[in-house]
This record gives structure tokens, C-alpha cells and sequence, in this order.
């Protein structure tokens, strides 16, 4: 810790102060599932893979330690966002992520209007549990919805009753949540256009505030690559997918749910994901949790990956950290349009490059005075951000 | 035991000199056996030769060429015969080995009045080596017929004996059987050479003339000059002159290399060494041409100087627009230490500023790309390597063209000439069939066939020259089961009906991609090249027609759709520096894409001609 002046590396801000103008909000990570599904690459783990020290019944406290370190490192800080992500939240009992939360607010600070988030399995919620977290201060749930045609979910080794889902939707607004969201994934092998269409409508049946919809991706290094790899399921042509893409966009917006990030859509301003609004416009994060990201004074660092070591590391009083970069002006500058672009807010012209080409190609179109992804460059948005930087 | 003391360079007795060089394929043991003479001669000790002398040859290579054992001198003792116990002096001299270089091979044959035919006993003699023989027979060399590997259990030295004695000549029993590896044999050898290689012969006393057989170019000293003294005597610090030019020097030093540079007065009539006159091109100091002296030089230089000739052309780009002094500069380092290379500027539409090279072959363009690449660090693109065509036009004139882009519009056209060579293919006699079809499909005409022995034949076919350059020697190598050997000489033109093929991205002829090729192929040419392009080139944003097409007729088309996806579809707090560092990898590799047009087209596609397996040649 630098105590020798007043300037440090927080850019003249007095150290321990944070930057007036950026949103702050904490992610934590809850590394179980009880099923590995074959394509996910995110760090989780099913309760037959963790070793000593790592169990499920721990976490909490473990977690918990992190939290009081993190914020002894930061000084105490208001925070506009919690989001609990996995793995799969609600594999832990709601008294477990509701004590995380209150640690986070007492070691932080909730702000009065603050969105908490959890995502959950269909499965592995129930009317008390819903009870519980909202009680909690939980306010927002996403479901892992991802399709509702049971050959799908078979290729993704999802295991819920897709005819379960409405009523943990139902039990959600019945425990008072105010936003209700579901994830769905499209392009799966096997996946029809007309499976799509069923999914989509049956998501919209459910009447939620907001939908995430993203494309298969084959993570290397996933049993789901491996199975691709040896011929086993075939990834569907991008073509195809591209057009699953438009299809959900034509459905969810006359459904009256609008895009304002490429693969997220929201009923109106209030149901966007402010958590996810965070990362994608530069605001600043704690990430808990083992392998979580996180984002301070210029600085993206992560955790070890393991949930052992993780345990290990904090139990030791040592920093879970494994590894991190510095994030310069010209490298925030990069990250700053390769994540705003995919926004319907869009960029600001004036602090861009030559795009002109971009707009004559149909890609970007000035809206007011900001410049947005045409439905058409949604789809193309890496070739524009490698066009932009 | 005392060994008599060697003879000092410069004063060396002709009648004590043997000037050899071997004839051998590669792999067929030439190197185990020099370093065997090395050792037996006492130039390099026995646990030095390898341990040492072959390591000091690694560093060298590793620094490009210094001074390479171009001519070895090895005294040496005769130890059978009524002279036995007499002092000899042995003059190895080193050829190249590759149909590329067939003017350098004559020329190192020049300089010797004697060679060994090294055969492998378990392989026979191959077309590349019964080529050099020709050569060496023309040159009127006294051949000694070698059969090397006789260790190896596979070995059939009377089988191959026979087969030799019936190319040149002679009882097979007196084709010598010997081990380099082992050494059984060698030493046998080195007294036969002295035996049966004659002596050189010139004019002590006449004005000097020595033959240029290589020139190297070497970082520390300029170039060495490795030359064999005809008549009379070259002397530190005379003035030379280089007949084919009048060029005048003054000579900074003269020697023998045994195996280290050894300083002498002056080298006499039959020697072999070098020499250095500060020279800084190997231009100035041409293979084949006739070194004199300034002062006192000769009228008549020694017959046989060529200039070399190029025969294939390719253009070479760099990727960055921005190397294009830096690969200049290269070129200009590379023309030090290779007279054969010659290049002039040129622009390409879709490729930009680089050069047009002519190169002696398609090994001599490989070696001259990869060093460009290696010791420069550029990144090139190669065009497709075409020959010269002389093209006769309606009005009566002439073009020769070097570029398919300047192919003259084929309503003008009177005739086009294409050169031709007279190739040799050695081969099992199973194999005729298969090798004669191949000949035919790339247009050959059979001029002779004939049994070396029972089951080997020697095949000979005029053949196009632009026929052979890409995959020809591949596809013999694949349909004979790596048996077919090929050997091949340039021997002419002849008149052709050839037509240029354009290929079109988007509508705008792309002029790095049009070939010369023959009517009768043409469709099957387009067809492929089209196909092959729309595997390599990746979709764009917007969709990319390729055509291939004669004039304005379009033969071929493909059709290259726009990409519709390119997104990942989430990306959140955890995937951001990840997310950034895949970014900026796809940056990197659009940098190795060269933009036609608004078409990338990646480095591969341009060589696409050059690769096609099953493709329009075949």
C-alpha cells in the first residue's frame, strides 16, 4: 500500500477515494452446478470435482472473507449493482447468498435504488426459496431458460423440465420480484428454425422484462468442442444462425421487448441490466469468487480459478489473485468501442477514426447524434470494431 | 613412420598433380567420402573431422557462406606401384549438384582432368548424375566408375556394375567397390586416381590463364575467386585482368585451401586455389570467364564463358507496401554473392510496387525466396513462376514476355514460341506406362527410349518448359513410388497454341493471377484456379464473383457469398481482456491479407496456382 503522498497511480485522487463519476458494482461468482453441461467454458464445478476445502457448505463463509478484504482494499464504496453468477447460484441455500449480500453491504455500502441479480436453474428454485432472497434483497432473477424444445436441451446436457419454468417464473413475480428475465441460447446441433420460433414464443408467453439471447459458441477446450471436433454433433451454418438472430429480433420487439445491447433485449429503461450496462460503459467492479474479473483504477485482475486454491489462498490470509494487466488510455480506449459499439446507444463520432465507410456499407447509422450497429452490423459487430480500432 | 614433406603451393610440379571432382546424387555418399580422403591424406585428422572441420561448416552455413571448400588440396603419398612412397598433390574439386546449375557443373568439370562416378550399390546411377556424366564425358574427363554402400545389405554391386560398364563403357569388373563410411576401398582409390587421372597439361612459360569455376561472396574479405590455373603462373600482388569484361584488379592475395586458407606466392600451371582482389560482386567475377594477367595477359581466353541466362520469372511483392526499399536493399545483397540473379522493378495492380525476377530455376527461385524471407525478415508474396514466351505479332514484331500481364490481346497474335527442354527420367522399367502418360498430359513428345539393364530404362522427352515448373518432378516422384529420376536441359522453342487466362475478383482482372497456359487446358486451368480461390479467399462483407476468363470470354465462375455473422455473442465483465486479445490477434492476421480492390485475399491464394494437386495441370 502506498502511503509515502497524497498522488499515487489513482490518477491525483487521494488514495482510497474513488473516481466521483464511475458506477461501482460487485459480481460474485458461485462456482457449482449440479450437471457440467457439455458446451459451458465458465468456471464451475459439479460437487464430485472439488477437493478439500472447497465445499459447498463453506463457500459462503469463504466468499464472505474475500468481500472484508476487497473492501479493506478499496475503502468503502456505494454500490449501484450486486449480480450473483455462476455456475449456478441457487445451488447454494438462499440463506447463503443473502448473507453474502449483506456482507457486501456492510462492508460497501447498497445504494438506496441498488439492482441485485441472480441467475437461476428453472430446477433449482422453489416459493420459499424465491421468498427468502427477495426478503434478501434480491430484486432480479434470470432464468437459464435457453430453449424450450427438449431435444435441444438434450444436445446443451441441460437437465430442467422445460414445463417447470413457468411456474418458477410465476413463484418469481409471486415473491415479489420486481424484474424477471430469461437467457435463452439459439443455434444449437439439431436446433430447427421452427424450434426457435417455439422457443422465442414460449419465453414471450412467460411475459418477462427482458430477454438475453445468445449463439451457440463452441469454447475450446469444453467437452462440447471436443464432441464437434470428432464429428459427433455438427455446429450449425452461420447463415442459419444469422437468421435465428433476425427472427428473435422481429419477435421480441413486437412483443414490445426493445434491444439496447446486441443480444439483450428490455421491455423499457428500467428493466435493462444495470450490472451488465456497468461493464459495457467503463464503470468499476469487484469481482468475488474464484476465477472472477475485476476492474479498479485502471487495473483488470482475476482470481485463481480453482475453488481449492481459491479457499486455500483466503484461509491463508493471502490474496486470491492470479494474474492481471494494466489497462492504459490506449487500451481502455480499444476495450471502450469494442463494448459500447454493441450498444443502441451507440458511439460518439466525434471520438472516432475514419468510419464513413462503415455507414456507406450499412454497418453504423447516425441516430441523433450518436452513431449505431444497423440490424445488419449487429451481426458483422466484430468486423466494425476491427474497422474502428 | 615419417611422411615426406608436402609439396608447398605455387611451385607444384604438374606431372605430381591430379585434379578431381566427383560426380554423384545426393545422398549417394559424395560427402562421407571427401571427408574420408580428408582423413586419409591427413588434412584433417580422424577425430578431427567430424568433432571439428564439420562443426566449423555448421557455423558457416549459420553465417551465411564464408570460405566454403570449394577446391580442396590434399597432398598425399602413393602407397601401391612402382612409385609407391612418392609425393602426389590431389586437387578435389567441389560441383554442384542441381539441374539449375548445369553451367557451373560444366564449368567445375573445366577444371579437372578427371572424375569419380560415386554410385550407390543399393540404388543405381540417377538422371541428375547421368547428366553430370555426359558432361564430364563431353569434357573429355577420365571417369572413374565408383559403387559406394557396398556395406549395406542391400547393396547389388553387380548389378549396378554391369549397368554402369554399359553406360560407359568397359568390364564391369573394373568398377572400383568401396565403403566410405568404413573407408574399405578408399585408400585403393586415391592410388587409382593417381594412376589413371593424367596430369594437367599447359604452358608454364606463356602468358597466364586461369578458369573461373566459382565465386563466393565472403562478409570479411570481398569475394574468393576459386580458380584453375591453365597456362603460365598468377602472383600476389600482380594486376589481373577478367577477359570477358577487360575488368583490371589488383590481386590482394592468392592460395589453396587445405583445408584452411593456405597464403602463397603464386599458383603454377594445373593448380587449383583462390584468389582475392577486393571485388565486392561475384558479377565482377563471373564463373567461366578467363583470368589473365594486366600486364603481359593473354590474346585468347579459354573457350566455353556464358553468360547465365535466366528461365523462370516470378514477381515478388512485399506484403507491406512499406518494405519495398527494404527488400531492394535485399536484392541488391543477395546479386553480391549470386551473378545469376537479375530483377527490375515492377507494378502490379492488385499487388503493387515489388520486382520481376529471373531466376536459373525453380530451386534457385526457392532459395533466393527463403533467404529474402530468413535473413531479411520480409514477408513476401510470390507469383505464380512462369517461363519466357517470344510472341511474333500481326505487324510483323516482336515481344518477349516475361510477365503473363504483358501477354499481348490475342486478335494481334501471329504466333507464341515457348521454349522447350530435352528431358532425361530414369526409372524402374514397371513404371514406362505411368510416366509416359504423365509426359503426355503435359504435352511431351517422345524422343527415345532405352534399357540400362533389365529392369531400368531411360526415357527422354521434349517437353514445355512451362509444363514442368510447377509439380512435374512431384508428380514422377509420386507415380513411380520415388524411383523416377529427372534430369532436364533447355533446348529450344517451339510454336504453341497458348492463350492467357485472367482471373477476375469482382469484375476487375486481378493481374497476379493470369497465367499463360494451353488452349486445350485452359477451361480445366480456369476451373480450378476459380475453385481453389474461392476455398482460400474468406468472405467478405460483401459478396466477391470470381471469374476466369480468355480475353472477354469468361470460362469459370464462383461465387464467393458475403459473411453474414461476425459477432460473438456475449461479452461480458469476465470475457473483456480476453474479448481484446482475440481482437487484436484478427488484427494482426488481416495484416498478412493483401487488399485487391476491397477484396483480402490471404498470402496463400496468390501461390494457389502453384499448389494445385488435383488441379488444372494433372
Amino acid at each position: 500500500m502506498n502511503i509515502d503522498g497524497p498522488t499515487t497511480d489513482t490518477g491525483g485522487r487521494p488514495f482510497g477515494v474513488p473516481p466521483p463519476e464511475a458506477d461501482f458494482g460487485v459480481y460474485v461468482h458461485v462456482p457449482f452446478c449440479t450437471v457440467r453441461c457439455g458446451y459451458c467454458d465458465f468456471n464451475t464445478y459439479t460437487s464430485d470435482e472439488l477437493g478439500e476445502g472447497a465445499s459447498r457448505d463453506s463457500y459462503a463463509d469463504t466468499a464472505i472473507a474475500e468481500i472484508r478484504r476487497a473492501a479493506a482494499q478499496t475503502g468503502r464504496r456505494e454500490v449501484q449493482t450486486v449480480f450473483f453468477g455462476g455456475g449456478t447460484p441457487t445451488q447454494l441455500p438462499a440463506a447463503d447468498l443473502v448473507r453474502m449480500l449483506a456482507a457486501i453491504d456492510e462492508c460497501w455500502g447498497l445504494a438506496p435504488d441498488v439492482e441485485v441479480t441472480t441467475e437461476a436453474n428453472p430446477d433449482s428454485v422453489d416459493p420459499a426459496s424465491l421468498a427468502t432472497l427477495r426478503a434478501g434483497g434480491f430484486n432480479r432473477i434470470s432464468f437459464g431458460v435457453q430453449s424450450a424444445v427438449r431435444h435441444v436441451l438434450a444436445v446443451l446436457d441441460r437437465t430442467h423440465d422445460p414445463d417447470r419454468v413457468p411456474d418458477a417464473v410465476r413463484w418469481a413475480r409471486e415473491a415479489g420480484f420486481e424484474q424477471v428475465s430469461v437467457d435463452l441460447i439459439y443455434g444449437s446441433p439439431t436446433e430447427t428454425m421452427d424450434d426457435w420460433r417455439f422457443t422465442l414464443e414460449s419465453a414471450l408467453a412467460l411475459k418477462p422484462d427482458h430477454v438475453s439471447a445468445y449463439a451457440l459458441i463452441v469454447e475450446h477446450g469444453t467437452a462440447f468442442a471436443r464432441r464437434v471436433a470428432r464429428g459427433e454433433v455438427t455446429m450449425p451454418d452461420d447463415d442459419e444462425t444469422a437468421d435465428k438472430y433476425l427472427l428473435a429480433d422481429d419477435l421480441l420487439t413486437a412483443a414490445g421487448l426493445g434491444w439496447y445491447e446486441l443480444s439483450n433485449w428490455a421491455r423499457d429503461d428500467a428493466a435493462r441490466c444495470r450490472h451488465n450496462e456497468l461493464y459495457w460503459t467503463g464503470g468499476e467492479w469487484f469481482g468475488i469468487g474464484p476465477g472472477a474479473h475485476s476492474y479498479l483504477d485502471g487495473r483488470r485482475w482475476w482470481n485463481v480459478k480453482h475453488p481449492a486454491a481459491y479457499a486455500q489462498r483466503l484461509a491463508a490470509g493471502e490474496s486470491p489473485e492470479a494474474d492481471g494487466e494494466d489497462i492504459d488510455d490506449a487500451t481502455a480506449r480499444v476495450e471502450d468501442v469494442m463494448l459500447r459499439v454493441r450498444l443502441r446507444s451507440g458511439l460518439d463520432p466525434r471520438t472516432l477514426g475514419p468510419h464513413q465507410h462503415l455507414v456507406a456499407d450499412g454497418l453504423l447509422e447516425p441516430v441523433d447524434d450518436r452513431l449505431v450497429l444497423t440490424r445488419r452490423g449487429r451481426l458483422l459487430a466484430d468486423h466494425v470494431v476491427r474497422e474502428l480500432v | 613412420m615419417t611422411k615426406p614433406a608436402p609439396p608447398p603451393p605455387g611451385s607444384t610440379p604438374p606431372e605430381i598433380l591430379r585434379n578431381f571432382c566427383i560426380i554423384a546424387h545426393i545422398d549417394h555418399g559424395k560427402s562421407t567420402l571427401a571427408d574420408r580422403m580428408l582423413q586419409l591424406t591427413g588434412v584433417v585428422d580422424e577425430r578431427a573431422a567430424r568433432a571439428q572441420y564439420l562443426d566449423r561448416m555448421d557455423i558457416e552455413r549459420e553465417r551465411g557462406i564464408t570460405i566454403k571448400s570449394q577446391a580442396v588440396r590434399m597432398p598425399f603419398v602413393k602407397s601401391d606401384g612402382d612409385d609407391a612412397g612418392t609425393n602426389y598433390v590431389l586437387n578435389m574439386i567441389d560441383t554442384p549438384g542441381h539441374v539449375d546449375f548445369t553451367y557451373e557443373v560444366s564449368r567445375s568439370l573445366e577444371a579437372c582432368e578427371g572424375a569419380i562416378l560415386l554410385v550407390d550399390a543399393a540404388q543405381g546411377i540417377e538422371a541428375q548424375t547421368l547428366a553430370n556424366l555426359y558432361l564430364a564425358m563431353d569434357a573429355d574427363l577420365h571417369i572413374i566408375p565408383v559403387l559406394n554402400k557396398i556395406d549395406l545389405p542391400g547393396a547389388l554391386p553387380e548389378k549396378y556394375a554391369e549397368e554402369i560398364a554399359g553406360i560407359i563403357g568397359g568390364d564391369p569388373d573394373d568398377v572400383l567397390r568401396v565403403s566410405a563410411k568404413t573407408g574399405q576401398g578408399v585408400e585403393a582409390l586415391l592410388n587409382l586416381i593417381v594412376d589413371e587421372v593424367p596430369p594437367p597439361v599447359g604452358d608454364a612459360d606463356g602468358p597466364p590463364r586461369a578458369l573461373i569455376f566459382d565465386s563466393v561472396y565472403d562478409t570479411y574479405r570481398g569475394v574468393i575467386t576459386y580458380v584453375r590455373v591453365v597456362d603460365g603462373r598468377l602472383s600476389h600482388r600482380d594486376k589481373i585482368k577478367m577477359m570477358s569484361t577487360g575488368a583490371v584488379h589488383e590481386m590482394l592475395e592468392v592460395g589453396v585451401i587445405s583445408p584452411e586458407p593456405l597464403k602463397a606466392d603464386h599458383l603454377g600451371v594445373g593448380e587449383v586455389g583462390y584468389l582475392i582482389t577486393g571485388v565486392k560482386e561475384v558479377r565482377q567475377s563471373r564463373v567461366g570467364d578467363t583470368v589473365t594477367s594486366n600486364s603481359k595477359g593473354a590474346s585468347e581466353p579459354l573457350g566455353g564463358y556464358a553468360h547465365p541466362n535466366p528461365m523462370v520469372f516470378s514477381g515478388l511483392y512485399p506484403i507491406d507496401g512499406d518494405d519495398f526499399s527494404t527488400l531492394r536493399e535485399a536484392l541488391e545483397k543477395l546479386q553480391l554473392n549470386d551473378a545469376a540473379l537479375v530483377y527490375e522493378p515492377e507494378s502490379s495492380g492488385a499487388l503493387g510496387f515489388g520486382f520481376r525476377i529471373g531466376f536459373l530455376g525453380l530451386l534457385h527461385l526457392e532459395i533466393v525466396r527463403e533467404r529474402l524471407e530468413r535473413e531479411f525478415n520480409l514477408d513476401l508474396i510470390a507469383t505464380a513462376p512462369n517461363v519466357i514466351y517470344r510472341v511474333e505479332l500481326e505487324d510483323g514484331s516482336e515481344h518477349v514476355v516475361t510477365n503473363p500481364s504483358e501477354y499481348p490481346n490475342a486478335g494481334k497474335i501471329a504466333k507464341v514460341f515457348e521454349p522447350v527442354v530435352s528431358a532425361t527420367i530414369l526409372a524402374p522399367s514397371e513404371y514406362i506406362g505411368t510416366i509416359m502418360e504423365l509426359c503426355q498430359a503435359r504435352r511431351g513428345a517422345l524422343v527415345g527410349m532405352d534399357y540400362l539393364s533389365e529392369d531400368r530404362v531411360e526415357i527422354r522427352y521434349t517437353l514445355p518448359m512451362g509444363e514442368i515448373m510447377f509439380d512435374f518432378f512431384d508428380a514422377l516422384k509420386s507415380r513411380t513410388k520415388g524411383y523416377a529420376s529427372l534430369n532436364y536441359e533447355l533446348s529450344g522453342e517451339q510454336d504453341a497454341d497458348l492463350v492467357k487466362v485472367d482471373i477476375l475478383l469482382q469484375g476487375e482482372i486481378v493481374d497476379a493471377f493470369s497465367a499463360i497456359v494451353h488452349r486445350d487446358n485452359a477451361y480445366a486451368y480456369g476451373v480450378a484456379l476459380a475453385g481453389k480461390l474461392k476455398e482460400l479467399i474468406p468472405r467478405q462483407q460483401f459478396e466477391v464473383p470470381i471469374q476466369a476468363a480468355i480475353g472477354a470470354r469468361v470460362i469459370a465462375r464462383e461465387n464467393i457469398r458475403a459473411i453474414r455473422k461476425d459477432v460473438l455473442a456475449k461479452c461480458y465483465g469476465g470475457d473483456i481482456s480476453r474479448k481484446r486479445k482475440l481482437l487484436e490477434k484478427q488484427k494482426e492476421g488481416k495484416k498478412r491479407m493483401k487488399m485487391v480492390g476491397r477484396v483480402e485475399v490471404p498470402q496463400e491464394a496468390f501461390i494457389a496456382a502453384l499448389s494445385t494437386g488435383d488441379g488444372p495441370k494433372a
